[in-house]
């Protein structure tokens, strides 16, 4: 059973105050959505709580039976949906998906890609360049790659962006299979995408 | 789930970078074109006037450092600029990332150094001295600016003006090495033996190792945030 304890967590960029006291307990099988107006912070306590930004206040604390994870269990199983997080334009569906299985010490048979690219929508598309993908074939790629890892920990931003209704069907489906099995973080305005989550912290009010 | 290595991981970084740079030649025809052009310049303004080893020494470095600064901080900008880095800093061991990106950085230097040197010893005339000797001073200056160029192009990816910090944060810590590797090429370019340039090569060396292993241990701070 993993967990994600974020305690007292707080972000201020010189004397503006982002947001502060923000504390909940997630374990496997449990979702939280964020939500606010634009500039609330949403995007900001993702990176906090996934270690990219550090926090004015607080931490962030990933567990496994009680047990706190090092940096290298951590990077193994969480994954990100983002808008920030690009691909690489010049290398071939296939080719992101090896390299980062390679990373993240996992073995990628042609096959596996093959299933995960034909998961998100993008079956016979693997060997085109990303760089001549539309804006939802990369989204839909992002989530190839987040899949790829098998996440315990799964965090989207925005999850829907650029996607047409098949991708938000897509993007819906897969929440819904993830939440059952992963810790869910989705940042959102979206009331159909926050609907899915089992709480809400609403930032900015 | 199948485990790889440190190595592994360092390959499979420096692999992607050598593919996006073979499918864009970004860098390369940077580094190539600064290092052809300075070079064209320096040669075209002294002509075969037969200068004494000690500037021709300085001369070849200082093609090879403006080629370097045009080019290295490149590893890392093109992450940033791109927004991939978000991607490699979910996913890699940190340093995975340093390993990959310094060879990566050796593999330019190199490339330009095969091109350069033997353009440079026609250009101006030089007298090779010994060869092999002059080869390892070569291989031994790469790796020192190699190695301290990597961490500073990490550490200026996020700045606003990133070349002209690169080259201003570079220059303190090259300062030594580029000393060393004049004096030690100057004595390669008079013909003289190992043991004459023993001393520069000991000091390039130590430097080196330092500063990989300092860059080691501080790059995944600097990578952090």
């Amino acid at each position: 059973m993993y967990a994600l304890i974020a305690e007292d967590l707080g972000k201020q960029f010189g004397s503006r105050k982002v947001f502060s006291g923000i504390s909940f307990e997630l374990e496997t099988g449990q979702s939280i959505a964020i939500t606010g107006r634009n500039g609330t912070g949403k995007s900001t306590l993702l990176m906090l709580l996934l270690g990219i930004h550090h926090p004015t206040r607080g931490q962030a604390r990933y567990a496994r039976d009680n047990e706190y994870l090092d940096d290298r269990i951590i990077r193994a199983r969480t994954s990100l949906v983002s808008p920030y997080l690009n691909l690489y334009d010049q290398l071939t569906g296939e080719e992101n998906l090896a390299f980062f299985a390679t990373l993240a010490g996992i073995s990628l048979t042609g096959k596996k890609a093959d299933e995960l690219l034909a998961r998100v929508g993008l079956e016979g598309r693997g060997v085109d360049r990303v760089g001549a993908y539309s804006s939802g074939m990369k989204q839909r790629l992002k989530y190839a790659v987040a899949l790829l890892k098998d996440p315990a920990y799964l965090f989207l931003d925005e999850p829907s962006s650029n996607l047409d209704t098949d991708g938000k069907r897509l993007v819906h489906d897969l929440i819904e299979e993830r939440r059952r099995e992963s810790v869910v973080i989705i940042a959102t305005n979206e009331e159909e995408e926050y609907s899915l989550a089992d709480g809400t912290i609403r930032l900015g009010r | 789930m199948e485990p790889s290595g440190l190595v592994g991981k360092a390959f499979a970084v420096y692999a992607k970078d050598l593919r996006l740079e073979l499918r864009t030649k970004y860098a390369f025809n940077t580094i190539m074109m600064f290092g052809v052009t300075t070079l064209a310049v320096v040669s075209f303004s002294l002509g075969q006037s037969g200068l004494p080893p000690r500037l021709l020494a300085a001369l070849f470095w200082i093609v090879v450092f403006f080629s370097a600064m045009a080019a290295l901080a490149q590893v890392f900008t093109r992450e940033e600029e791109a927004g991939t880095a978000l991607a490699l800093r979910l996913t890699a061991d940190p340093n995975a990332v340093y390993l990959g990106k310094l060879l990566f950085n050796l593999t330019l230097l190199i490339t330009l150094s095969v091109i350069i040197t033997p353009l440079f010893f026609i250009f101006t005339d030089a007298a090779t001295g010994n060869l092999l000797l002059f080869v390892m001073v070569l291989a031994l200056g790469v790796l020192a600016l190699c190695a301290a160029t990597t961490l500073v192009a990490a550490i200026i990816s996020k700045a606003a003006v990133k070349g002209a910090l690169f080259a201003v944060l570079s220059f303190p810590i090259l300062l030594l090495p580029l000393m060393l590797l004049v004096t030690a090429s100057d004595s390669v370019l008079m013909g003289r033996g190992v043991s004459d340039i023993l001393a520069p090569i000991q000091g390039l060396f130590a430097y080196t190792v330092v500063m990989v292993t300092a860059s080691a241990l501080l790059f995944k701070f600097v990578w952090k945030e």
